[in-house]
């Protein structure tokens, strides 16, 4: 089962070696991953998918408290938090296909951000239910290249992650 | 938090800021912080990218710096020092492969929560990358085996992250905390400013228990019948041994000490079953195969232990106790999960159980009437050789009787470590060296060496193996050059023993490349006598039963130099009792086709669960003898 967990980190060289090493290490499959920064200097934020059962997903949470540039972990499952994802699509349209393929762009209120003769991209932002579904509308035209960002998720509600922690110094 | 004494700077009482600081090469930083952080023996080996820290070492009257022969030796050394004393050990080495060989003993202090610190030198900050002479990410190489290391480019940043690293190795679980430093940081200057602030954000250890927790744990203590306190290397290192000794004579309940925890609990208490696991005692291994709780006390449910796991103690509830969270439900779930610092939370547990108890000791006769009748039944011990040959069971059983529990004990890895862990007798906790979690073999002579360094004034034997032995005893120089008069016990089979033993026992006696020539009818290479006496050493041979005790007691008289024993002894000699890889405890072989036999009771253990594998067990361990 996948879970969402969220990392508050302080922003130090190597940090992400080893948050990746510890899953590498304990066997965990990292799903996709986002990492940048936040309102507050000094400190990051890595969104991280790991698919994983409950009594595992104990075992890597306490495993990443441990490292020391870790500051605090949330898990943010669906119901408590809004997840989004990136993505870029390049797609093969020409006139025939065109027509079509803006028309489903204009339904998943996705946008094109780039159009050749041959081929469009696309810019999507939604949860993941959201972005396959728009994949597998795309798919028989034709996905040429798809980049696509790690999820990035945020609780709901006025209570923030970086509450109550001590903010580093330099 | 454990007590590892690691003053740390906020703690400082002399440390007070001046207005101006001294300004000091990132070299002398280094030295200063080491000094006014109470280091007072530091282990190492220069070169080219520490050259500016060995500078200053010279001049200082604070710290004794013991250049060792290889970099292993060093880390050793220094948790060596770290396991006898309490204190911190501290390695220092060059960059490139001075610090990848320390990559084993830092492994080996991450395996075994040893608190030490190692300061390597690297090439300059604007070479890095570059591939660059004697260049190595030794960061990147040792993220996954320390508790945390550092990167310093900037002098300025020195001393805050030397006692960064102090404090993190020493508190919480310890461990292995590395500091590498850029050579231009070593040779820039920058303020001098002490006490330094510690900016350690992400790390809290929890140190003191959730009260409700240890009330459930009291109680379940309170209505078990058949309970038995797991004793693991936590104790030790939280230094809770007397904490440990009060509550397990309060409840009456059987104690089992694991290899890390040798010690731990004295081995002449009467309610010492001694060490489980895979060569633990038949009472041990039973005790927690039947009981219905077991009080897990800074131990991990080690696969050595365990056996397989998923058929381990089967009808226990589990108290877990220990102060890395993520030990507890790693192996084995909870019931009762409780993080703290055993030193406090055994207080504190003690307390509940007595209030839970209303004073009085539960009964649990019926189980201590059947862990008796299996400490009379398969008691400890050894067959005589049958080529008659030395028995190195005996040779160790003499050392530990004739030099007595005051002593520190440091064993490689393999048979000799086995019996020495069983046939030595611990009374004290941290008198007992070895590598458990790693399996290091090479541990024993530079760790030994370490530990004379912190305990001057204890005998200090290095209980060795002929084949660990040949892995770090350049060590010996080191010794004999600094006046550290180590005893080394070298258990000579002329193999590798252990690997040898599950040859016999598992692969119809081929001995595929364990035999060592160094024993009897063989070319004897190295003569082990010679080797010492190269070093400066005193050499003895021992070869016949009648020659042991005058040896020790030559060794124990001498102390003006090391000692080296060559005891010689027979090859086919087995680690027993002993519970096959991989499979329940319930197994346990107390010798060779010698299992204990079992009641209708055991059927839910596991042990009838699966009569192929019995039987194909009982093939097996026919072998060819």
């Amino acid at each position: 089962m996948s879970h969402v967990l969220s990392l508050l980190v302080e922003d130090k060289p190597g940090l992400l070696t080893r948050v990746a090493g510890l899953f590498a290490r304990r066997g965990f499959n990292i799903e996709s991953l986002a990492v940048g920064p936040t309102e507050i200097p000094g400190l990051s934020r890595i969104t991280v998918v790991v698919d994983v059962e409950d009594l595992p997903l104990e075992q890597v949470t306490k495993q990443l408290n441990k490292l020391i540039n870790v500051i605090k972990i949330v898990e943010l499952d669906q119901t408590q938090a809004v997840q989004r994802e990136h993505l870029l699509i390049k797609v093969r349209a020409d006139n025939t296909t065109r027509s079509q393929i803006l028309e489903a762009v204009n339904l998943f209120r996705a946008k094109v951000v780039d159009v050749a003769t041959d081929a469009l991209i696309i810019e999507v932002t939604g949860d993941t239910a959201k972005t396959q579904a728009l994949l597998r509308v795309l798919e028989p035209f034709g996905i040429r290249e798809l980049a696509q960002s790690g999820l990035l998720a945020m609780g709901r509600g006025a209570k923030s992650i970086t509450e109550r922690v001590a903010v580093p110094r330099g | 938090m454990p007590a590892f004494s690691s003053p740390t700077p906020t703690l400082s009482p002399a440390a007070a800021p001046s207005d101006a600081p001294e300004t000091l090469t990132g070299a002398e930083a280094v030295v200063r912080t080491l000094e006014l952080l109470g280091i007072t023996d530091v282990f190492g080996l220069p070169g080219g990218a520490i050259l500016p820290v060995y500078d200053p070492l010279m001049d200082t009257s604070k710290i004794r710096h013991i250049l060792v022969r290889h970099e292993q030796g060093a880390g050793h050394a220094a948790e060596g020092y770290a396991s006898a004393s309490g204190k911190v050990g501290v390695a220092i080495a060059t960059s490139g492969p001075g610090a990848t060989n320390l990559v084993t003993a830092i492994a080996d202090a991450h395996m075994d929560s040893v608190p030490i610190l190692c300061i390597t030198g690297q090439v300059f900050s604007t070479l890095m990358g570059t591939d660059a002479f004697q260049e190595a990410d030794i960061v990147g190489i040792t993220m996954p085996i320390t508790k945390h290391s550092f990167l310093v480019k900037d002098a300025a940043e020195i001393p805050a992250t030397i006692a960064a690293a102090l404090h993190i190795a020493t508190t919480g679980r310890p461990g292995p905390v590395l500091v590498d430093i850029t050579k231009d940081a070593q040779q820039a200057s920058a303020p001098f400013v002490w006490p330094p602030k510690l900016d350690l954000p992400g790390y809290r250890p929890v140190t003191k228990a959730h009260g409700k927790q240890i009330q459930a744990a009291a109680q379940l203590i309170a209505e078990a019948k058949k309970p038995v306190l797991y004793v693991g290397g936590g104790i030790i290192r939280s230094q809770a041994a007397e904490e440990l000794l009060a509550l397990a004579e309060a409840t009456g309940a059987p104690v089992v000490t694991t290899l890390m925890a040798r010690g731990a609990f004295p081995d002449s208490h009467e309610q010492q079953l001694g060490m489980p696991g895979m060569h633990g005692t038949v009472p041990a291994v039973l005790a927690l195969q039947e009981a219905d709780l077991l009080v897990a006390l800074g131990s991990r449910f080690d696969d050595r232990v365990t056996g397989k796991a998923t058929l381990f103690a089967p009808k226990a509830k589990v108290v877990h106790v220990d102060i890395d969270p993520a030990e507890i439900s790693k192996i084995r779930v909870a019931d009762v999960p409780i993080v703290g610092d055993l030193k406090d939370v055994l207080v504190d547990l003690l307390a509940s159980f007595r209030d839970a108890t209303g004073g009085r000791k539960p009964d649990y006769s019926a189980w201590w009437s059947y862990l008796n009748g299996l400490r009379e039944e398969f008691p400890l011990g050894y067959a005589e050789t049958t080529d008659g040959l030395l028995s190195p069971q005996k040779v160790i059983q003499r050392i530990g009787e004739l030099t007595g529990p005051e002593a520190v004990y440091a064993a490689g890895v393999g048979q000799h470590q086995m019996w020495a862990a069983q046939f030595i007798k611990y009374e004290r906790p941290n008198s007992w060296l070895n590598s458990g979690g790693a399996g290091t073999m090479g541990y024993s002579v530079p760790a030994a060496m370490g530990a004379k360094v912190s305990q001057p004034d204890r005998v200090v034997w290095a209980i060795d193996g002929d084949g660990c032995f040949q892995m770090t005893n350049q060590e010996l120089a080191t010794c004999v050059i600094n006046n550290i008069p180590i005893k080394v016990a070298i258990i000579n089979n002329s193999s590798l023993g252990m690997v040898r033993q599950w040859q016999t026992l598992f692969y119809n006696g081929r001995y595929s490349n364990t035999d060592l020539n160094t024993g009897h009818q063989t070319m004897r290479v190295p003569d082990f006598v010679k080797l010492a006496e190269a070093y400066g050493a005193l050499g003895i041979r021992v070869e016949r039963e009648d020659q042991v005790d005058a040896a020790i007691q030559l060794a124990l008289e001498t102390n003006d130099r090391p000692v080296v024993i060559d005891f010689v002894v027979s090859a086919d000699a087995m680690v027993w009792p002993m519970v096959p890889q991989g499979v329940s405890n319930s197994y346990v072989q107390y010798a060779r086709d010698h299992a204990p036999s079992w009641d209708d009771d055991m059927a839910e253990t596991g042990r009838t669960e699966n009569d192929a594998l019995a039987k194909e067990l009982r093939t097996v361990t026919g072998g060819n003898e």
